[in-house]
């Protein structure tokens, strides 16, 4: 049976991780091939990077952190953040993404999905949708959709956007609620529902994971395929394997946290790129 | 490749792996698994390279026409064809497992190589697809490359199409995803998986780690690298 995922979501700077964790006992918490190590130990499904470098020699040092970081980790990394061409994803998936999250330039110019998905496969291209409620009258609610971090409104809507992203051939989504992200108060059921009605491929639920009840409704109630989350590890309430307990408890089917390594500790030669 | 000496083992213990470079991506983590189960992986897509190969996996994304026509375009057909007619070891991953079945209905129907007997169907299924997760094997024979492995373990899929096998005695492993798939099927020297190995964890490793001992058992005193 296909298992929901937990994501674990990490902010990058310059090859660093930024946003600390605390479950995990690491001399250097911001060195992101432990932190990645650590968390496929504890049974995450997936990583995501988020790199939030904004100079180009930082970038470079990105690209490094992916590389040592797939080449020692052995589940599906994506990594997303200042992705504006094809060029940008092929550098990604080169140096070891499996996936490439795309948020503000496919807003920009939608072609840049259809581009990626042709080139390398729907199935590497995430978009990355920042979504607020908007006043509405009547007729439920409305979301639009953010850019630049979720500093700059934009015309869309962010349903009709979804719809959008995945005709043009993106291979999931990551829908990320800007009214519930770091309240740790839950994610915005309605708005995964929503998303989840109108497109085909899986949704990752982000923003305002706080308690495993959270998680547990977003891929209920919310229809949701998959989780991501940062706050609820890096504050070091919960680990994985609590929360993949918590799931699996209440019918939720999930890969058990076991099933992550304990891979053997081979020290490969040729260790670089 | 580097001194000898700098290798405990010895160069003559280990096993020369070519993983086939279509530009399909993906190549990098087929590479580190392999020599995380002890064998030297080779990325090329040199026919020359493949041809002299002791094994050879042929990893892959995307779709089966542009496949076929990416391992045409680079004369690379002949090369597998006759390392699969020797006997070599041979694995085949999600795109490389569906390329070695006689032909894909994606985008049409695509002839493919025609080493195993069967086709390659998209899914018809209310649940989302592509199917994009970690599910479950049910292992339903038994098989030196699922050593170790047992029914219910998790690995990781993406795929949109999957493949019919015409023998039912090559199928090791089925998987439920609106209804039940051939995830792993095996004959004689090939093998090959729907999911991913090298990004399902510990089970993957495991399995490209059989792979690399059934390919050193398979070509005997000729498991050292080629002579060159």
């Amino acid at each position: 049976m296909l298992t929901k995922r937990i994501i674990p979501c990490f902010d990058v700077d310059g090859g660093r991780v930024v946003k600390g964790v605390s479950f995990v006992d690491l001399r250097d918490a911001g060195d992101p091939v432990a932190l990645a190590r650590a968390y496929d130990a504890g049974g995450a499904d997936e990583l995501v990077f988020l790199d939030i470098t904004a100079s180009h020699e930082g970038r470079e040092s990105t690209y490094q952190m992916i590389a040592e970081t797939a080449d020692q980790v052995f589940i599906p990394l994506t990594v997303g953040g200042g992705v504006r061409t094809p060029g940008d994803m092929r550098r990604m998936l080169e140096h070891g993404a499996d996936k490439v999250g795309v948020n503000t330039a496919a807003v920009e110019r939608p072609a840049l999905i259809e581009e990626g998905a042709r080139r390398f496969g729907s199935q590497c291209i995430v978009v990355s949708i920042d979504a607020k409620q908007i006043p509405s009258a009547g007729g439920g609610p409305r979301w639009r959709v953010y850019t630049h971090g979720g500093r700059r409104e934009t015309e869309r809507d962010a349903i009709e956007w979804a719809r959008e992203a995945t005709e043009r051939g993106a291979g999931e989504l990551l829908v990320t609620s800007m009214d519930s992200d770091g309240h740790q108060s839950g994610y915005d059921l309605e708005l995964l529902r929503q998303v989840a009605e109108v497109v085909e491929v899986p949704v990752i639920a982000s923003g305002g994971a706080g308690e495993p009840e959270h998680l547990y409704l977003a891929l209920t109630e919310g229809g949701a395929h998959a989780v991501l989350a940062a706050s609820i590890f890096h504050f070091g309430h919960y680990d994985i394997s609590t929360l993949k307990r918590y799931l699996a408890d209440r019918g939720v089917a999930v890969r058990p946290a076991a099933d992550g390594a304990p891979v053997a500790e081979t020290e490969v030669p040729d260790a670089r790129p | 490749m580097p001194p000898s000496s700098i290798d405990p083992r010895g160069p003559d213990e280990t096993l020369e792996v070519v993983v086939v470079d279509y530009d399909a991506g993906n190549l990098r983590s087929v590479r580190r698994a392999l020599e995380h189960a002890g064998a030297r992986a080779i990325v090329s897509d040199d026919p020359r390279a493949v041809s002299a190969a002791r094994a050879v996996v042929l990893p892959g994304v995307g779709a089966a026409s542009e496949t076929m026509e990416k391992l045409r375009q680079r004369r690379l057909v002949e090369p597998l064809l006759d390392v699969i007619a020797s006997g070599r070891p041979f694995l085949g991953v999600c795109m490389g497992m569906q390329a070695l079945f006689d032909f894909s209905e994606e985008g049409g129907s695509h002839p493919c190589l025609g080493v195993l007997p069967g086709r390659v169907v998209r899914f018809e299924t209310d649940a989302p697809v592509p199917h994009m997760g970690w599910n479950t094997l049910d292992v339903v024979s038994s098989h030196p490359l699922l050593a170790g492995i047992e029914s219910g373990a998790h690995v990781y899929f993406v795929h949109s199409y999957y493949p019919v096998p015409g023998e039912a005695a090559m199928v090791v492993a089925e998987t439920e995803y609106g209804g039940r798939f051939a995830s792993v099927v095996a004959r004689d020297n090939v093998m090959a998986t729907q999911f991913h190995p090298e990004k399902s964890g510990r089970t993957g490793l495991a399995i490209y780690a059989n792979f690399v001992t059934l390919a050193r058992a398979r070509t005997g005193a000729a498991a050292g690298p080629a002579p060159r």
